[in-house]
């Protein structure tokens, strides 16, 4: 991959009669191996040289080893009502209470790092639910056409048609008000438009020659989707990923502040449901729903910028380009 | 006064990897009226010059040496002079592939604009306008209503011939034919370049026709310049080039669409070995030197001008001698 | 000698743009081919050449006729498909196209090794297959990509994919119509050289006229998805007996000699295909009288011709071959 600048035309033609060389040391699997470690090395490159794509990874990885780290940071009784009596209510920021106190005496600080676990673990989990519905329903239908393609985009269209807070408005009050169903809740209404992204780039690949001539080799559908078609639709579903987190936070943070989340969990968004409720703005208490607020913006901010950057880096046009193509 | 003439012509195209020479001193003349072939494969800077001839060529890119149409310096012209000159002076017909005209509107309101960026000068309305993009179809060999179809409706050959009708559309004195019949069956292919012959007659359009097919040139043009890494390689009247071609490139690309019938090429198909060098490595001395079958040890480090053969037929060999000097090739390889 | 390849009344029809127009694209074909010959299948755009050999690999489906290789019938399932094209492979006009850009050339050629577990050791295998197709040393390709050498260099490998699993015949696709004029020659003497070295077969589709002459044993001309003139490639290049040849050939550059024929009109739409003999419209001995005159022009307007033996090992589908009695 490095020695690209090599013209052919210019080296010279060295004759061995065929079958009259030594055996070759050449191991694919090493060789795809130190590949990943260059592509994985140029790609690390490419995100530190984008000050913009490297400023949203290093928000996200703090907010991240934050909500990790939160036993650590922060003790989960300043999250109880019963423990916090004690404290004083509507409290400004202090020495003691970073972020002040809410209107039942507890630390915002620590709902502040409490809430972004929620956050951020229903943020992900959703995705995962998101992107693999999606993308399983995206290849299914673009790859075998026919009745399946027309199956599953009548679904699609069937979820995206439904207007989707009612329907989440409803499903949540069906089910339990737990984590696992507000992921669940999420995953759920949000699948179509993946499903729709990926469908449409695996027709696209799907009609490269490529394709037909893994065909003609006499390649199976298995051999095809799994060599030709994931590989080029991969890179665009890891973009759709990073950019399915920030609306699956956000979507999180809509629910819980309909009330609609576990009551037993503090998120961002229940922070600022119990804020509102409280009265916070009218007492004008901004570090009660200020912190949560612009958690929730930066996170989506950062996680944004990441995913375009990281969409523009991986588009296999650009890469080419700036390998100097001829 | 030449219509067009181009006097040591560079082209230096700038990327994030350096400069990389594209054309690399050119020159040549083309008298009203006239027409001129240059055949070339890629790399070699041909399509450059279309461009360049025009001021076409993306931004930055360093032009040295002058191209003069019609006496006039193109690179010292006025925006408002240049684009009178684009398209009435000197117009490009493309390669008809899809993407050449805009799929998005017919073919017609394509035609339609063109004129009217010169309403002023050609003194037409837009009813007029309307009326001459139905004649121009017509002479092109497409009926008059064929205005209304969009880009996709057409086969390469039609759309080919819409190409030529934009390009005539501002009635310009030369007609720069990049790869025209490329894509083109062989039957398709007569037909435009049969096309073009009359258009050419009828109007005394100059004509240079760019493309990689020697034999196609042969037909249709009256001198040849063969071009290899950004120079030229040989030049002269065509039917002498291509008969007996001096610079082993022209040969090459002389042989390399066999004459049908000739007991030489039947089951033996020669081409060169290697592939057109990437301009921005190119290689010491004579560009050609890896590739040929001639090449002496002289070749990898000198860079041999242009030496006449006889009359008006150049080639820029180490091996030509003038006429009164000839001396048979010898094959003495490095 | 019994063919290697038999097509018998081979139709191969698409659905049109509208529901009552069906593209003819292959409209009876009557074809054999045998083992170490050069067929060139000549013809301009539309004729149904390209789609006649993809369908010959099952990548179109084949709506009447039959297909025998080596005496055996080829069925549509599964098995004898994949069997098929292990001993047919095929080479396409766009080698950048036909190649994976995220694969690397070694995985391209060993693509097919691994479909049809191709015993022997790979790395071997693999580098045989380059050099035998020009590129040594081979070991310098292996892990390069295919946007980092030059077009003839990729049919090159296209090629060493298509002969790693040493086929009996080799269908190429305009093998060199996208590639620059002086690596022509060299692609198609390296074809050739497959040819005396191995015994394959092959069967070039092209509009070139000129690679006929180049490398062919026998020529078959199609119009409209008809086989019009087949005969050995020096017989009918030089004496060609269809109008429709007579007319190709009189316009092909390189071809000085004659009188150019140059037909009227666009080639026609196969999902329109006229009437009689398919040639008529733009045939010009229909159109200088000629045919009247002979008292043949009743037939060309109605009467269908079959191709018709005018000696041994050559046939043409044309009244006025018949009429003047071969």
């Amino acid at each position: 991959m490095s020695d690209v600048t090599s013209n052919p035309a210019n080296e010279p033609v060295v004759d061995p009669a065929p079958g009259d060389h030594p055996p070759i040391a050449y191991s694919p699997r090493a060789a795809a191996w130190a590949r990943r470690r260059a592509s994985f090395a140029e790609l690390a490159r490419s995100v530190r040289s984008d000050r913009i794509a490297f400023g949203g990874l290093v928000v996200l990885v703090l907010f991240i080893v934050m909500a990790v780290a939160a036993p650590l940071i922060s003790s989960r009784s300043g999250l109880s009502a019963v423990d916090s009596v004690g404290n004083s209510a509507w409290a400004r920021p202090s020495w003691e209470f970073p972020m002040g106190t809410d209107h039942l005496g507890r630390s915002v600080a620590a709902q502040f790092v409490w809430g972004a676990r929620v956050s951020l673990f229903v943020g992900f989990a959703a995705t995962v639910l998101t992107v693999g519905i999606g993308s399983f329903v995206g290849i299914v239908a673009g790859f075998f056409g026919g009745w399946a393609d027309s199956v599953m985009m009548r679904l699609t269209d069937w979820f995206l048609v439904i207007p989707f807070l009612p329907l989440a408005i409803v499903l949540a009050t069906v089910l339990d008000r737990s984590l696992w169903n507000i992921v669940f809740v999420i995953g759920v209404t949000t699948w179509p438009a993946t499903a729709r992204l990926v469908r449409a780039q695996v027709l696209t690949v799907k009609q490269r020659l490529y394709v037909d001539r893994a065909r003609a080799l006499g390649a199976s559908r298995t051999h095809i989707v799994g060599r030709h078609i994931l590989p080029n639709v991969a890179p665009l579903i890891l973009a759709n990923v990073t950019l399915a987190v920030p609306i699956s936070i956000l979507t999180e943070t809509t629910l819980a502040f309909l009330g609609l989340a576990d009551p037993n969990q503090t998120s961002w968004g229940k922070t600022l449901e119990e804020a509102f409720g409280a009265g916070a703005i009218s007492r004008n208490a901004w570090w009660y729903y200020l912190p949560a607020g612009l958690g929730i913006v930066a996170v989506v901010l950062a996680f944004t910028l990441f995913g375009r950057a990281l969409e523009e880096i991986l588009d296999p046009r650009l890469r080419k380009r700036s390998r100097g193509q001829r | 006064m030449s219509l067009l003439e181009l006097r040591d012509l560079r082209v230096t195209y700038r990327s994030e990897r350096g400069d990389v020479p594209a054309v690399r001193g050119v020159s040549l003349t083309i008298e009203r009226g006239q027409t001129v072939g240059l055949a070339g494969e890629s790399g070699c800077g041909k399509s450059t010059i279309a461009g360049a001839v025009l001021r076409l060529l993306p931004k930055g890119t360093l032009v040295e040496g002058s191209i003069l149409f019609d006496g006039e310096d193109v690179y010292e012209m006025t925006p408002g002079r240049l684009r009178a000159v684009r398209w009435s002076g000197a117009a490009i017909v493309f390669q008809g592939a899809l993407h050449s005209l805009n799929p998005v509107r017919r073919v017609g309101s394509q035609i339609e604009e063109a004129i009217m960026l010169h309403s002023a000068d050609l003194g037409l309305d837009r009813s007029q306008a309307r009326r001459r993009v139905g004649e121009l179809l017509e002479q092109v060999g497409l009926r008059a209503d064929r205005a209304r179809s969009y880009p996709h409706q057409m086969s390469g050959g039609q759309r080919q011939r819409v190409l030529i009708a934009l390009a005539l559309a501002c009635e310009p004195d030369l007609l720069i034919a990049d790869e025209p019949t490329t894509a083109l069956d062989v039957m398709v292919q007569a037909q435009v370049l049969a096309l073009l012959a009359e258009l050419q007659a009828d109007r005394g359009l100059a004509l240079l026709f760019i493309t990689h097919d020697l034999s196609v040139l042969n037909s249709v043009c009256e001198r040849l310049m063969v071009m290899y890494a950004g120079r030229v390689v040989e030049e002269g009247p065509s039917r002498e080039l291509f008969a007996d071609p001096r610079h082993p490139y022209g040969r090459a690309l002389s042989q390399a669409f066999p004459t049908i019938g000739d007991r030489a090429s039947r089951m033996h198909p020669t081409g060169l070995p290697g592939d057109p060098p990437d301009p921005a490595a190119l290689p010491s001395g004579c560009a050609f030197h890896p590739r040929c079958d001639v090449a002496i040890d002289e070749c990898s480090a000198l860079d041999v001008a242009l030496r006449d053969v006889n009359a008006g037929h150049r080639a820029a060999c180490v091996h030509v001698e003038p006429p009164n000097k000839r001396v048979t090739n010898k094959s003495v390889t490095s | 000698m019994s063919d290697l390849l038999r097509l018998r009344d081979v139709h191969v029809t698409f659905p049109g743009g509208s529901k009552s127009m069906v593209v003819r694209a292959v409209d009876g074909v009557d074809l054999a081919v045998a083992a170490g010959e050069v067929l060139a299948l000549v013809g301009e755009s539309g004729c149904g050449k390209t789609t006649l050999i993809r369908s010959i690999l099952g990548l179109e489906p084949i709506a009447s006729g039959s297909v025998e290789f080596d005496g055996e019938p080829v069925t549509g399932s599964r098995r004898a498909l994949r069997d098929l094209r292990r001993r047919v492979q095929m080479i396409f006009q766009d080698p950048a196209g036909a190649l994976n850009p995220r694969q690397t050339i070694y995985e391209a050629v060993a693509e097919g090794i691994r479909i049809h577990g191709v015993p022997g050791r790979e790395v071997d295998l693999v580098a045989d297959a380059l050099s035998r197709a020009g590129l040594r040393p081979a070991e310098r390709y292996m892990s390069r990509y295919p946007h980092e050498v030059s077009g003839g260099q990729r049919q090159r490998v296209l090629i060493a994919g298509a002969m790693v699993l040493q086929p009996q015949l080799l269908l190429a696709d305009e093998p060199v119509a996208s590639l620059d004029a002086s690596i022509r020659g060299e692609i198609l003497a390296l074809m050739r050289s497959l040819v005396d070295d191995t015994g394959i077969s092959i069967v070039a589709v092209t509009h070139d006229l000129g690679l006929a002459w180049n490398i062919a044993d026998r020529i078959a001309v199609m119009y409209l998805g008809r086989i019009v003139e087949i005969g050995g490639a020096e017989e009918v290049l030089a004496d060609p007996q269809h109008p429709y040849t007579k007319a190709l050939l009189s316009v092909v550059p390189e071809a000085d000699r004659m009188e150019q024929q140059i037909l009227v009109g666009e080639t026609p739409d196969p999902a329109a295909i006229p009437g009689g003999c398919r040639f008529h419209p733009r045939c010009p001995v229909v159109a200088a009288g000629e045919a009247e005159r002979l008292g043949i022009l009743d037939q060309c307007l109605g009467v269908d011709p079959a191709l018709v033996d005018t000696a041994p090992d050559r046939a043409v589908a044309c009244h006025l071959t018949v009429a003047r009695g071969g």
